[in-house]
C-alpha cells in the first residue's frame, strides 16, 4: 500500500483528523472553502479600496499640488493653482472661446480618423483576405509605418500648405497605420481550420468573409481602431501647435503668447479628458460588439 | 496489389455492381485517386464508390491517406490523378469542432444557409436531434467538449447532405460522451440516409457503426470487409469479436481473439 492511500483512508476513518491535520503540515495544502462571510466582506472590501485607490490617488495629487502653492513651494508664476485653472475654465466659457475649440477640435480629429480609419481598415481587409493585396502593399506600408508621422509635418506643411488640409493629412496618416496593421493580422489570422469548414458547406468567398472571418476578426480590428483613436489625438495636438487659428491648440498657443500658464494647463486638461473619454467609449463598444468574448471572463 | 480495374470491382460497395456503372446512381464515385505530397504518394490508386445510404468506415495507421482521401471527397484538396464525383451538397465533421466562437451556437448551425437569419427554427430543430436545443442562443466557447460536437454535427446534417463526411469525430471525446455520440450518429444516420463516409483509428468505432470496413495502407485499400452484423451490435458478440481480430492483424497489432479490447471501453 502506499503512503497516499494510506493518507486518503485515514481522512475518512472518524476520528482521525489528527492525522491528517500532521500530514497536511508537509506536503498538501488545504484548498477547501474559506469560511463564507469572512471571504464576502474582504472581497468587498478589496473591490472597494480598488475604487478609492482609482480616485484618491489623484485627489490627494490635486490636493498636494494646490497645497504646495499655498506654502509657497512653488511660485503661482511657474504653476497656477487649481483654483486658478477653474477659473481659467469658467473665463474661457463666459467668453465662448472653450465651446468654440473643443467641436473644432474633435472635428478635425473626427475627420481625419474617419479618412484615416476608413483607409486603413480597406486595405487591411484587401490584404488580409488576398495575397494579390499583401504582396501588391503590405511591403510598402510596413516600411512607412515606421517613419515616425511627426517627421512628416514639415513635408506635409510643404504639400498641403499650413492651413487645415495639412492638418488632416497629418491625422489621417496618424490614424491610418494602426487600423491597417491590426485588420491586416486579425483578418490574416483567423484560424485556417474555420475557413476549410466554411468551405465543406459550398459558402462562397464573400460568405466565408462574411460569416466567419470578420466576426472573428473583429476584437483584433477594435484594438486598431482604439490605437488610431489615440494616434489621432496625438497628431491633433502635434497639428494644432503649428499655426493654429481656431481650436484647443490655439487656445494654448495664444495663452502661451500671452504669459497665462492657467489657461495653458486648461488645454492641456481637455486633451487628457478626451484621451480618458476615448478610452471609456472604446471599453463600451467593445463590451457592446463583443458579447461572446465578455461571456468568457465571467464564467 | 491488384491492378486498378479490379480494385474498383473490389471496394465497390454496391452488392449489384454487375449493372453498368452508368444505370447504378452513385452518390460517390473516385476511382484511381492519385495524390503525391513530396514526391510520396500518400494515395495511389484508391478506388471507392458508394450508394446513397452506405457507411463505410476507413481505418488504418496515421500517415496512410485517410484523411487525405476524405479531404479529396470533401472538396478541399484535389487529386493530382484519377476520377472523383461527389454529390454537390456534402458536410464534414472534424475531430474538433470547428465553430465560430464569434456567432452564437445556432447561427454556427445553418451557417451554410442562403439567409441564416430566417433559418433559426431550422437550426433550433437541428439541435433538438442532437439533443442540446437548450443551448441555441449560447456562445460556442461556454460548451463542452462533446456539446460542441453535438454542434458540429447538427451543423453538418441540417443542410440534409447527400454526403456526410466524419474525420475521427470522436477522437477527442471522453470515452462515455463518445459512446453516446455513437448511438446518436447511428440513430441519425438511419434517419438523414446520407452516404457516410468515417475515417477513424478505432476499430471497435467502425465495426459498431459501418456497413462495411475499409483498411488503408500504403496509399491504397488493402483490405475490404463488409459488416454483417445486424444493428444494434455488441461489442461481445462472437462475430464482432473475430471481425476485431481481423482487422488488427490487418493493421499489424497481432490480437489473441477474444482477449482486452483496442483501447476502448466495455460494451454498451
Amino acid at each position: 500500500m502506499t503512503a497516499t492511500e494510506f493518507v486518503a483512508g485515514a481522512a475518512v476513518a472518524p476520528g482521525s483528523a489528527v492525522a491528517v491535520k500532521t500530514t497536511l503540515d508537509r506536503a498538501l495544502i488545504d484548498l477547501s472553502p474559506k469560511r463564507r462571510g469572512r471571504e464576502q466582506l474582504r472581497q468587498r472590501v478589496r473591490s472597494w479600496s480598488g475604487w478609492a485607490l482609482r480616485v484618491g490617488v489623484p485627489v490627494l495629487l490635486v490636493a498636494f499640488w494646490q497645497l504646495a502653492l499655498n506654502w509657497g513651494w512653488v511660485s503661482q508664476d511657474v504653476l497656477p493653482s487649481p483654483a486658478t485653472i477653474a477659473r481659467a475654465y469658467r473665463y474661457l466659457w463666459h467668453n465662448g472661446q472653450l465651446q468654440a475649440a473643443i467641436p473644432i477640435s474633435l472635428r478635425r480629429a473626427g475627420e481625419g480618423l474617419l479618412i484615416g480609419g476608413s483607409v486603413g481598415l480597406t486595405l487591411g481587409i484587401f490584404a488580409g483576405l488576398w495575397k494579390l493585396g499583401e504582396e501588391i502593399f503590405d511591403a510598402t506600408l510596413q516600411m512607412l509605418r515606421t517613419v515616425p508621422f511627426i517627421a512628416l509635418v514639415p513635408l506635409f506643411i510643404t504639400w498641403f500648405g499650413i492651413d487645415e488640409p495639412s492638418k488632416l493629412a497629418l491625422i489621417t496618416a496618424a490614424a491610418m497605420f494602426p487600423l491597417y496593421l491590426n485588420t491586416f493580422h486579425a483578418v490574416k489570422g483567423v484560424d485556417q481550420k474555420l475557413i476549410e469548414a466554411g468551405k465543406t458547406f459550398g459558402l462562397s468567398g464573400f460568405q466565408i468573409a462574411r460569416r466567419i472571418i470578420f466576426p472573428t476578426a473583429l476584437p483584433g480590428v477594435l484594438t486598431g481602431l482604439r490605437f488610431a483613436c489615440s494616434f489621432s489625438l496625438l497628431s491633433l495636438v502635434l497639428a494644432e501647435q503649428t499655426n493654429a487659428t481656431a481650436g484647443i491648440g490655439y487656445l494654448i498657443i495664444n495663452a502661451q503668447n500671452n504669459q497665462r500658464p492657467d489657461i495653458v494647463i486648461a488645454g492641456i486638461w481637455i486633451y487628457a479628458v478626451l484621451g480618458i473619454l476615448i478610452d471609456f467609449f472604446m471599453r463600451a463598444v467593445e463590451r457592446l460588439v463583443l458579447p461572446w468574448r465578455a461571456r468568457v471572463n465571467i464564467g | 496489389m491488384s491492378t486498378s480495374a479490379e480494385t474498383v470491382e473490389e471496394v465497390t460497395v454496391d452488392s449489384t455492381s454487375a449493372e453498368s456503372p452508368v444505370d447504378v446512381h452513385y452518390a460517390v464515385e473516385a476511382l484511381g485517386v492519385r495524390r503525391v505530397f513530396a514526391e510520396r504518394a500518400v494515395l495511389d490508386g484508391v478506388s471507392l464508390r458508394l450508394k446513397k445510404g452506405d457507411f463505410v468506415a476507413l481505418i488504418g495507421p496515421s500517415g496512410t491517406g485517410k484523411t487525405t482521401l476524405l479531404r479529396i471527397l470533401g472538396g478541399l484538396d484535389t487529386a493530382d490523378e484519377g476520377h472523383v464525383v461527389v454529390p454537390r451538397v456534402r458536410s464534414t465533421v472534424f475531430q474538433e469542432p470547428r465553430l465560430v466562437l464569434a456567432q452564437r451556437v445556432w447561427r454556427n448551425v445553418v451557417l451554410g444557409a442562403r439567409r441564416p437569419r430566417a433559418a433559426r427554427r431550422k437550426a433550433i430543430d437541428a439541435l433538438a436531434e442532437v439533443g442540446i436545443d437548450g443551448h441555441a442562443n449560447d456562445w460556442p466557447r461556454t460548451l463542452s467538449g462533446g456539446e460542441a460536437q453535438r454542434v458540429a454535427l447538427a451543423r453538418a446534417l441540417v443542410t440534409e447532405p447527400d454526403l456526410l463526411l466524419l474525420d475521427e469525430p470522436f477522437a477527442a471525446l471522453d470515452a462515455l460522451t463518445r459512446i453516446k455520440m455513437h448511438d446518436l450518429l447511428a440513430a441519425l444516420c438511419a434517419k438523414h440516409d446520407p452516404a457516410v463516409v468515417l475515417v477513424t483509428h478505432d476499430v471497435d468505432e467502425a465495426i459498431l457503426l459501418a456497413d462495411r470496413v475499409l483498411v488503408l495502407s500504403h496509399g491504397s485499400i488493402a483490405f475490404d470487409q463488409a459488416v454483417e452484423i445486424e444493428k444494434p451490435r455488441h461489442r461481445d458478440d462472437p462475430r464482432f469479436l473475430e471481425l476485431r481480430a481481423t482487422l488488427l492483424e490487418q493493421l499489424g497489432v497481432a490480437r489473441i481473439v477474444g482477449g482486452g479490447n483496442a483501447g476502448v471501453p466495455a460494451d454498451h
